[in-house]
């Protein structure tokens, strides 16, 4: 009954954070948001949206590592996925690398660009960031 | 001004993997039974809230609730559907219980189904993912699982929570539904079987996580004042609340509590007068065993890192300090998500009924339920009371 679901428009639209890591900056409050949002949660109507990039240095906060995947990551699993705390401020979700060190709640971490997943045999490659302990 | 509202009829499909019934048959058999404890017609049906999640995703079928009217008899009544994740049983409930008190309807029927197991697991998975953040948790392949398990091991981290102790809650809720005919599983656990389970996402095991099940509940809701027409123990509701949070998990105050729960708590509790010391049976959202516990320290019952210890001294056992998900709860009764809402509230009427059998949770004047929807960006509580 479930077909795919990643409509391409979809992936296209969400790019530019994606790859760049590029959220953005409540100025009434100064909070900043990744990913970017439209309105800011503390100021609502009154917020003052900015673009900024961010440096993609944090740390974990939390991880997991999944076994039991959904479809689309069937050829990816064990993958392990975490939350992490940017240095900038903002708590995101993110795969986590394995590049031999061993990672804990509190290890630092560094963002990279990555191959996510392949869509089938004749589907786009989708790709990401994703965090590398440091 | 709001009318009291109350409970007059309830029913359940039994749950599990049940393969000769559809969203059809099911949604039937509860509605079916609930008229019959109503004691009522079909045509004396006003309104219906049903409540599914995804029936597109798992039965390429839309627009539920005209079609559990219509399964069921009704005669034209408006018919909605409300989808909230998990949490839809539980918020069509409260829609239901609006409409009652506002004084736009008497006697209203909520439903809530689900029929999951026609497809594969994974798919299944997929489904449900999309209870979360589809853009930045689903797509990078962030499972349900995951995203519990994220918060089970920053409750270990913070407050020294261990893996038996969520096993515990597993072990509990299993035992409970041995007692529960309409329960999917009827087979005890051990803390070890549930240790020794398949890892899903770590620190959480196949037995940690509740499972795909099929099963629909319904209730019938009149104003207290012509409830005794239709039924001898009417179950008033004497609290309905909900809130709401960010749908991501990680954009949330903290990993370890579920705020959407603390806020409706705290709100349903001032709405009926009572503190959590007196809630004797609480149906709570254990979709997987971290979620009980963090509900148990969210609604109250339990500081903040206590709860992990009460489960596993036997304080949430039936007729012990609190008696929590004796029906077995998600885990042990099974979670066909848009009924799971509707099922607790099933539950807390029989308790409160004296009606639960075997499980009869001794002199249970109060009763408490919880309904999460995603990874906590709704949480429902409702509270019971015997109409005196």
């Amino acid at each position: 009954m479930i077909t795919m679901e990643k409509p391409s428009a979809s992936l296209w639209r969400k790019i530019k954070p994606r790859y760049n890591l590029s959220g953005n900056i409540c100025k009434n409050c100064s909070t900043a948001y990744f990913p970017p949002r439209i309105v800011c949660r503390k100021c609502g109507r009154n917020s003052k949206m900015e673009s900024m990039t961010f440096s993609g240095n944090g740390e974990i906060i939390s991880f997991t590592e999944i076994r039991v995947p959904p479809d689309t990551f069937r050829d990816e699993a064990p993958y392990t996925v975490g939350v992490v705390k940017l240095d900038e401020g903002p708590l995101v979700e993110g795969h986590i690398l394995e590049n031999g060190i061993k990672i804990d709640i509190g290890t630092k971490v560094k963002a990279a660009f990555r191959k996510m997943y392949v869509d089938g045999e004749e589907g786009p490659i989708y790709y990401h960031y994703k965090f590398e302990p440091v | 001004m709001s009318r009291d509202v109350a409970i007059i009829g309830v029913g359940l499909a039994k749950f599990g993997e049940r393969w000769n019934a559809g969203l059809k048959e099911l949604m039937a058999e509860a509605g079916l039974q609930a008229l019959e404890d109503a004691n009522l017609k079909s045509d004396d049906v006003e309104m219906l809230y049903g409540g599914t999640m995804a029936s597109g995703r798992f039965m390429g079928q839309e627009h539920v609730a005209a079609l559990m009217s219509d399964q069921l008899g009704f005669k034209n009544i408006p018919a909605v559907r409300i989808e909230n994740a998990c949490a839809s049983g539980g918020s069509a409930l409260r829609q239901g219980y609006i409409s009652v008190a506002s004084d736009i309807h008497d006697i209203v029927v909520v439903g809530g189904v689900e029929k999951m197991t026609d497809v594969t697991s994974s798919e299944a998975t997929t489904a449900l993912g999309g209870a979360g953040d589809q853009e930045w948790e689903l797509f990078q392949g962030i499972t349900f699982p995951a995203l519990y398990a994220m918060m089970a091991k920053r409750h270990m981290y913070e407050y020294g929570t261990t893996e038996e102790q969520l096993a515990a809650v597993s072990v509990k809720n299993h035992e409970n539904a041995m007692k529960n005919k309409y329960a999917q599983f009827h087979k005890r656990l051990t803390i070890d079987e549930v240790m020794k389970s398949k890892m899903v996402s770590d620190p959480l095991k196949l037995l940690d996580c509740s499972p795909i099940s099929d099963g629909a509940a319904a209730v019938v809701l009149a104003p207290l004042e012509i409830a005794r027409k239709y039924n001898d123990t009417p179950i008033k509701i004497v609290a309905s609340a909900q809130a709401s949070d960010t749908l991501r998990l990680a954009e949330r105050d903290n990993l370890t509590s579920i705020k959407a729960t603390s806020i409706a708590a705290e709100k349903a509790y001032k709405q009926a007068g009572v503190t959590p010391k007196d809630i004797n049976v609480a149906e709570v959202h254990d979709c997987f065993t971290i979620a009980e516990i963090m509900a148990m320290e969210d609604l109250g019952f339990y500081k903040k890192g206590e709860a992990g210890k009460a489960v596993m001294n036997g304080e949430t056992a039936i007729n012990s300090k609190i008696s929590i998900n004796t029906s077995g709860g998600l885990k042990g009764c099974g979670h066909p998500v848009g009924a799971t809402g509707v099922k607790q509230a099933v539950e807390a009427v029989w308790q409160l009924r004296g009606d639960a059998g075997e499980r009869q949770v001794n002199g249970a004047e109060v009763a408490l339920t919880h309904n999460v929807g995603g990874s906590g960006a709704t949480a429902v509580v409702h509270i019971y009371k015997r109409a005196n």
